[in-house]
Parts: structure tokens; sequence; C-alpha cells
């Protein structure tokens, strides 16, 4: 029976509910014996966070699951989330040493498992550091920010995480389809922070309820953890018609808890064939579309969405239309969508970005009809909170002064999404959980210096 | 966090899990990176007269896939000068003084051998002594190890003679080739042994090549028995722990050793009596790393039971642990199987009718569906099918409230006899 298949028109938030069963307690233990406990693991090598994988997996064995959890949370704040967001065929599990001989462990299920186990079981895995008396503010409560605090709180430091947002997570709360990351892995995520004593302000958004310069005056140190914003426009006619949506609202609109059910029987055009773009596309379906299209103006090879993806798109019967781009959004005479006027391309020399360069057909126009149109085109940059902080920024990529995520002001330091540059395809949320870390003993290793120059 | 400071016949050590006498444990460069890695004690590779070894000394056996189910060795004690040993145990000690040492020997059956080794060891800074009444292979040829360990008055002597010259605790380690270890456990306790561990490996042959139809392993094309343990021996062993526990006579403290894997093998063996417990052959599986699992596993398993120390576990089940003839014959309990979890595999129908006693029904349902049901009244509770079932859950033993009191074997003897008493009275 195919995924489509079982699309509910009736009971549409069904089909939001999480689709990975997890592992039964004897798929679990009959997964964790296969692994063969290597020893300097390249599955460790292969994680960005450096999870102790054997180890945790040893544990899940030895019924000792405590124990599974805390090796994985204590590498990755965000494990849980990254359990099932992960790209594990690109990390871990392409780098088990199975694949040469049987088949690779399932890693990242073997992971939910764990965390699922201290989640059901409302374990609390870590304890604050003895308080050392300085403070940090962490703007942004995203996978790099709430890593930064968690690091920073076990070190000792007073911490307070400031989130825009109704609820903290980020990401991991607003971004990713409930389908694959339900919001109650990413709420027992940050209880994990909140635990440490960090205090976590939501409807708290610097630059508006609070000045930037109050927080680098307050702090010894500010993290700006504050990701990307919205999805650009494309520019193109038609964009300002109602049901032309921005692909990260779209998605979020659907983890705010009720489910719309306008769109059911809708047809919808995606622009972009990035992982937003598959997320706004298979939520369509989700929503009872009849005819989903993805868009897009290059073709199969340079699509940023990672196999397992297209793949799942395609299995909810997402129509992908490579070398097509839109020229303009077609209303009919009450001023909604009715369609969207497309343009063939040609791929030419690669570009600056080493991706061939998409140029139109002349007279190759067409139209397709459509009722909603989706633009996931890329996310737009904090360009006015980066400048108000005062920090070097590139095109609103912050400038970091060598690898040391340290900003153009020593005191404020960056990490996750508003580092990574152009060109980069995505950044994980399991680096973004890295460099969180990475963050925190950088403002360890400054403030403790620091410390001990004026002791 | 629980302490997990253990004392075993005034030994002491940071935790419960030392290394056993082993391959594991033959020099100082690996008993410091054993401690490094968290084991708390070593019982160092047998010294005694430098021995010869053969080449291909290992064999395991693997179950269904699954490898080192069980391990044979013909490895003998150390190969190694006894004054090497004797430098590398000063060293090892010094630096880890908290850590327990425990020199494994083996010599002759002679009080002047004896003597003279306890005083070289000592003299290096030990915590205590373990006596190899125990390997199998090779050395029992020469009339030591199991040779000497399957006699009740050697057992009894040698002990005696180490206790004269020892100031550290003695610990015999007893083989399990032998009808009933209590017989031998209690010689070295009249010996004046301070401890017991066991077991020690169990005779075996690992194998053989079905296309070469040499033995498993072989030395050039001939084979000889060896010491079985790992995983499949755990039962075996566990048993023996929990005869001696038992045992009014062998008041002394137990090490447990025989196929302990992971920290909740080591929670069943101090439950049965074990104040703690040796390893090998997981450690030859999987390297040293193995006890930081172990150690966190027994923490957080204590943690959860409200234990403040990991001594609070020695010995909880002994009393639970009894004969035959103690059993309540009125218990019972009979099988279910959860329609919903099964999944249909027969394996448990098969092996009532063939095997036990022909009460689980293949049915179907109204629309044909197939499924299984226990008869209940024909249930002896033999537990067969539960065993047999891939599944978690889907056959539950469940007991039935017994109209009859509790009964066992000798108390139904006993008012059989007194019955019978009273009628020849009449």
């Amino acid at each position: 029976m195919s995924k489509v298949a079982r699309i509910s028109l009736q009971h549409l938030e069904r089909n939001f509910e999480e689709i990975e069963p997890g592992l039964t307690n004897r798929q679990a233990i009959e997964e964790a014996n296969r692994c063969l406990y290597c020893y300097d693991a390249p599955c460790i090598q292969a994680c960005p966070t450096g999870i102790d994988i054997p180890t945790f997996i040893k544990k899940i064995a030895s019924g000792n699951l405590k124990g599974s959890a805390t090796a994985i949370m204590a590498a990755n704040p965000v494990g849980a989330s990254c359990a099932r967001v992960c790209p594990t065929e690109e990390l871990c599990e392409g780098a088990c040493v199975l694949n040469h001989s049987t088949t690779p462990i399932m890693i990242g299920n073997l992971q939910k498992y764990a965390t699922d186990w201290a989640i059901k079981n409302e374990q609390v895995l870590f304890r604050a550091g003895q308080k050392n008396g300085k403070s940090v503010a962490v703007v942004g409560s995203g996978p790099s920010g709430l890593s930064a605090a968690r690091e920073l709180a076990l070190l000792g430091y007073q911490v307070t995480v400031f989130e825009a947002e109704d609820k903290a997570g980020g990401l991991n709360t607003y971004g990713i389809v409930s389908f694959r990351l339900p919001q109650a892995i990413s709420f027992w995520e940050v209880e994990q922070v909140r635990s440490l004593d960090v205090e976590i302000r939501t409807n708290t958004r610097i630059g508006k309820d609070i000045p930037a310069n109050e927080l680098l005056k307050n702090y010894d140190a500010v993290v700006l953890a504050i990701g990307m914003s919205d999805v650009p426009k494309v520019g193109i006619e038609g964009e300002d018609l109602p049901c032309v949506y921005d692909a990260i609202e779209f998605v979020k609109e659907t983890k705010k808890g009720e489910i719309s059910r306008e769109f059911i029987g809708k047809r919808v055009a995606v622009i972009g064939a990035g992982n937003t773009a598959i997320d706004a596309a298979t939520c369509s379906v989700r929503l009872g579309a009849e005819n989903v299209k993805i868009l897009y103006r290059r073709t199969i090879e340079e699509m940023t969405a990672y196999e397992f993806e297209y793949e799942f798109a395609k299995q909810d019967g997402v129509e992908f239309h490579w070398l097509t781009a839109p020229n303009r959004i077609l209303a009919d005479k009450t001023g909604n969508v009715a369609g969207i006027e497309c343009v063939k391309m040609v791929l030419s020399e690669p570009g600056e970005d080493g991706r061939r360069r998409p140029l139109k057909v002349e007279g190759s126009e067409f139209v397709i009809d459509v009722d909603v149109v989706i633009r996931a085109i890329g996310q737009s940059r904090r360009v006015q909170l980066i400048e108000e902080f005062g920090l070097k920024h590139n095109g609103g990529v912050v400038t970091l002064a060598g690898q040391y995520f340290q900003t153009s002001n020593e005191k404020v330091f960056a990490c996750g999404d508003v580092v990574f540059g152009k060109g980069q395809g995505e950044a994980m949320v399991v680096s973004a959980a890295e460099q969180g870390k990475k963050v925190a003993i950088e403002i360890h290793r400054k403030l403790a210096s620091e410390t001990i120059a004026t002791a | 966090m629980a302490d997990l400071n253990t004392n075993l016949a005034g030994i002491k050590s940071p935790n419960p899990f030392w290394l056993a006498s082993a391959p594991p444990t033959n020099s100082g460069y690996q008993v410091q990176r054993a401690f490094e890695a968290g084991w708390g004690g070593a019982v160092w590779k047998t010294l005694g007269d430098p021995i010869l070894n053969v080449s291909s000394r290992f064999a395991a056996v693997s179950f269904n896939g699954q490898r080192v189910a069980g391990f044979n060795n013909i490895e003998l004690i150390t190969d190694r000068p006894l004054e090497v040993n004797l430098k590398e145990i000063y060293e090892t000690k010094k630096k880890f003084p908290n850590h327990a040492i425990i020199a494994s020997l083996m010599v002759e059956p002679k009080q002047e051998k004896w003597h003279e080794i306890v005083k070289r060891v000592e003299d290096v800074g030990i915590d205590g002594l373990e006596l190899n009444f125990g390997c199998p292979h090779g050395m029992a040829e020469r009339g030591m190890g199991s040779a000497s360990g399957q006699v009740p008055e050697l057992v009894e002597k040698q002990t005696y003679w180490t206790k004269e010259a020892a100031k550290t605790p003695v610990i015999v380690k007893l083989t399990p080739n032998i009808t009933d270890i209590t017989v031998t456990a209690e010689s070295a306790v009249r010996g004046g042994a301070d401890a017991v561990s066991m077991i020690n490996t169990i005779n075996s042959l690992a194998g053989v090549d079905i296309n070469t139809w040499n033995t498993i392993p072989h030395v050039g094309g001939k084979g000889a028995h060896g010491g079985y343990c790992g995983p499949a021996v755990k039962p075996i062993a566990l048993n023996m722990v929990a005869e001696c526990a038992r045992n009014p006579l062998i008041n002394v403290p137990i090490s447990g050793i025989g196929g302990i894997s992971n920290w909740q093998d080591a929670v069943e063996f101090m439950l049965m009596g074990a104040t703690g417990v040796q390893i090998c052959t997981a450690a030859m599986h999987h390297g040293f790393r193995i006890v930081e699992d172990m150690i966190e596993g027994l923490s957080n398993y204590l943690d959860e039971k409200g234990l403040a120390s990991v001594n609070d576990l020695v010995g909880k089940s002994v009393a639970r642990y009894s004969d035959w003839g103690e059993l309540d014959l009125n218990y019972k309990i009979v099988a279910r199987i959860n329609k919903e979890v099964c999944i249909n595999c027969n394996k448990c129908h098969i092996a009532c009718e063939d095997t036990s006693h022909q009460c689980i029904d293949m049915l179907q349902d109204s629309n044909g569906r197939p499924y299984l049901r226990v008869r209940e009244d024909d249930c002896v509770g033999c537990n067969l099918c539960s065993i047999v079932c891939p599944v978690d859950g889907a056959i539950d033993m469940v007991e039935l409230k017994s109209d009859l009191p509790p009964m066992t074997w000798n108390e139904r003897q006993s008012a059989i006899g007194l019955l019978r008493q009273r009628n020849t009275v009449k």
C-alpha cells in the first residue's frame, strides 16, 4: 500500500503524525546486538557532533537505556531531533563498516529508540555546572542556540535565551514537518536545556522588544543564533495574490495545531527543489491537495534536496518538473490564483557557485493550471538585526574572525545558519548543534582566560 | 549516585568489576590500560614456573551467527619470567594504589613451593592471592590446576600451606570439572580460605572441522581439550555460585566468574551471593572499554532501585534458591496467548504439540483468520511456548489463584508419613 493511499481527507491531522513508527524492543535489541562495537569507529568520525555511536548502541544492548540516551545527548543537545532528521545514509550509516559486509546498522532508528525511552520515562540527563558568575545571552533557540545554551549551562554560565516566537526550538519546532519531527520531541530538548537553570524568554524579539546594545551591555558574551528569515519573493508578477505562500510560513502553519482544510482538492505548484520545497510539497499532499508539482529551473542533478527526501516526495505522488521556471502567476476574474505561466530552460556554463546556469528558451512559455503557489527558493537573511549588533557581514552572512565563531565584535559569537554562506547547500541540524558546542567552548576559553588575567 | 566500592574479604576495589586471571592480565601494560578504562581490579595471569605455550590457542563457538557465544582456550599460565611479572605488578600497583591487584598462583602441591611464591608476590605489594586450582588443561597433566582442585584433600592442604605464609587475603579459585563444587569449596574453607572464586573453565572441545577432520583449534593436526568459558557457561557458573552461597559451611565471600558480559549479568551473580565479579571473555571480545557501560549500567540500576551501595545487592536472591523439595506443588501458572500481538508463527503450537503437553490449539475465527489458544485446563505451565515465542508480549505466563494452600513435596511426604504412622498406631 503506498503512502498516498493513506492520506485521509476526513482526518487531516492524522496525515501529520510521525511516519517512522520506531523500533520495537525486539528490533532494537536485535539491531543493537548486530552492531560490531567497532573500535575507533568510522561512524563516530562521520557524525558532525561526534556521538560515540558504538557506545550508545552497546548500552541499548546491555539494557542501560539511560546511559545510552545520555551518551547521545551529551554529544548532541538536539540528538533526539537529529535521530529523525539527519541524512544518516550520508553520515553515520553511510560510514558503517557493515556497508562492506552485510547491511549498515540502523543508527538513526537506534538513536531514536534510546532518546524516545528518555522522553517517555521523563529523564533529566544533565545537571547544571556550578555557577561561575558569568552570564551569556543567546539570541535564537534553534538547534545551534539551544546547543550553545546547553553547553554553557553545563560549564556554569548563567544563560538567557531570547526567542522571538511563542515556543522555543526554532527550526525543530516550526520548520521541520510534523510527520518527520513531532513538536513534542523539540519541546523535550528545550526542557532538557531549561532544566539546567537556563532562562528561555519566548515572544521576545531582539531589536524590537529589547535593543541589541542592551544585551551587549548586560551580558559577558552574546551568542547570535538567529538562523535565517522568510523566503524572498521570486520577483514575478502575481506574487501578492492570495494563495501565494512562503514555504517556511506554510510549513509553520501546519505545526501550530489546527490543520487547515482549505487545501483539500487544490492544485499546488511549489517553486524550488530544496528540502524546504519538498516539505511544502509533502505538506500540501497531506493537507489534501489533489495535485502537487515541484517546478525547478535546473535539473535533478542540481537539486539540493536529499535523495531520501526526493524519494519520499515521489512516493507521496509529487510531480517534478525540471528545467521549468515561473514567469508569472495568473489570476482569474475574482482575483484568485488560476495558473502559473512557466518557461522551459536549458543549462549553460557553470556559474560562480559551480552549478550550471539555467537560460530561458525563448518562446517556450506554457501555463499550468494551479490554485496555490508556494515559493521555496531559499531564505532571506536578518540583515537588520545583524547590523543592529554592528557586525560585519556579507549579504547577511555574519563574517567570522578565523574559524572560532567570533564575530567582528569580540563579545559576540555566531553559529548556525547565520554564519552559513551561500552556495553551501543546506546546513544540517546536526552541524548547527556542533557549532553551538564549539561556540560555548570558545566563549569559555575567552571568559575563563579573562578571569585568570584579572585575578 | 550509588557507591560501587567493594570489599571482598579485605580486598578493596572502587567497583566490583575485576579482570579474571587470563590473557587480558598478562602484563603491566595491559593491566594499566584496564585500570585506566575503569576496571576496579585485576587478577594477574597465573604466576608459577614459566611454561611453554603452543601456537593456535583459542577457539570460539558461534551460535546461529552470533560470535563468541562460548570460548575455548588451551593457553597455559604465564610464560614470562616471574621476576618480570613481579616488577610489573610493583609498577602497576604504584601507579594505581586504589585498584585491586590479586596474584593468581599455581605451583606444585608442595608446602615449600607455596611458601616461596607467596612471599615473593606479597613483597611487591599485591592486595590478595588467588590459588588457581582450576585450569583444566596442560597444567593438570602435571598434577596442578584442576588436577589438584578436584581432590578435596589437596585443596584443603594447599590452602592451608598458603595461609601459613600469606599476609594478604587468600581466594581459592575452584574448578567446575567436579560433580559437586560445594565439596571442594568446603575444603577450601577448612583450609582457611578467606574467599572462594568460581568458576574456572570447563573441559571442552570447541569443534571439529568437518572438511579437514581436524579438531578446533588444532596444533599441527592434533588437538587437546581446552577450557570453556564465555556467555554459554553463565548458567552453570551461576548455579555453582548460588549453591556455595546457600551452603552454611561455605561462610566466606564469593568472587563470581563465568560468562559475565555486562552489568546485568554481574547483578545476577551478586544477587546470588557474589561480592564481586571477574570477567575475561567479554573483554577479549570487545576490549577493556566495556567496563564503562558495566559501571554506568550498574550505577543507574542501583539508583533506580533506590540502593545506596552495590553491597546492598549481595546475596539478596540466595534465600529464594532452594531444593526442589521445597517448591510449592500447588503453585499454578498457565500460558495465555495475546491474539493482537501474536504473529502466527505457530512455533508454540508445534513445541507444545510435539514435545510438551498438547494444549495449544490452532483455530480460525469467523473471518477465517488463524489464531492460537491455550486450553488452560491441560496446560501444566511448563513455559516452553513462551520460551520459543519470538515476539515480546505475545505469550504471558499468568498465575492462577489456587484453592489449595501452598504445599511442598517435603511437606507432602512428611504429612503422608505422619498419616501412615497414625494408621499403624491404630
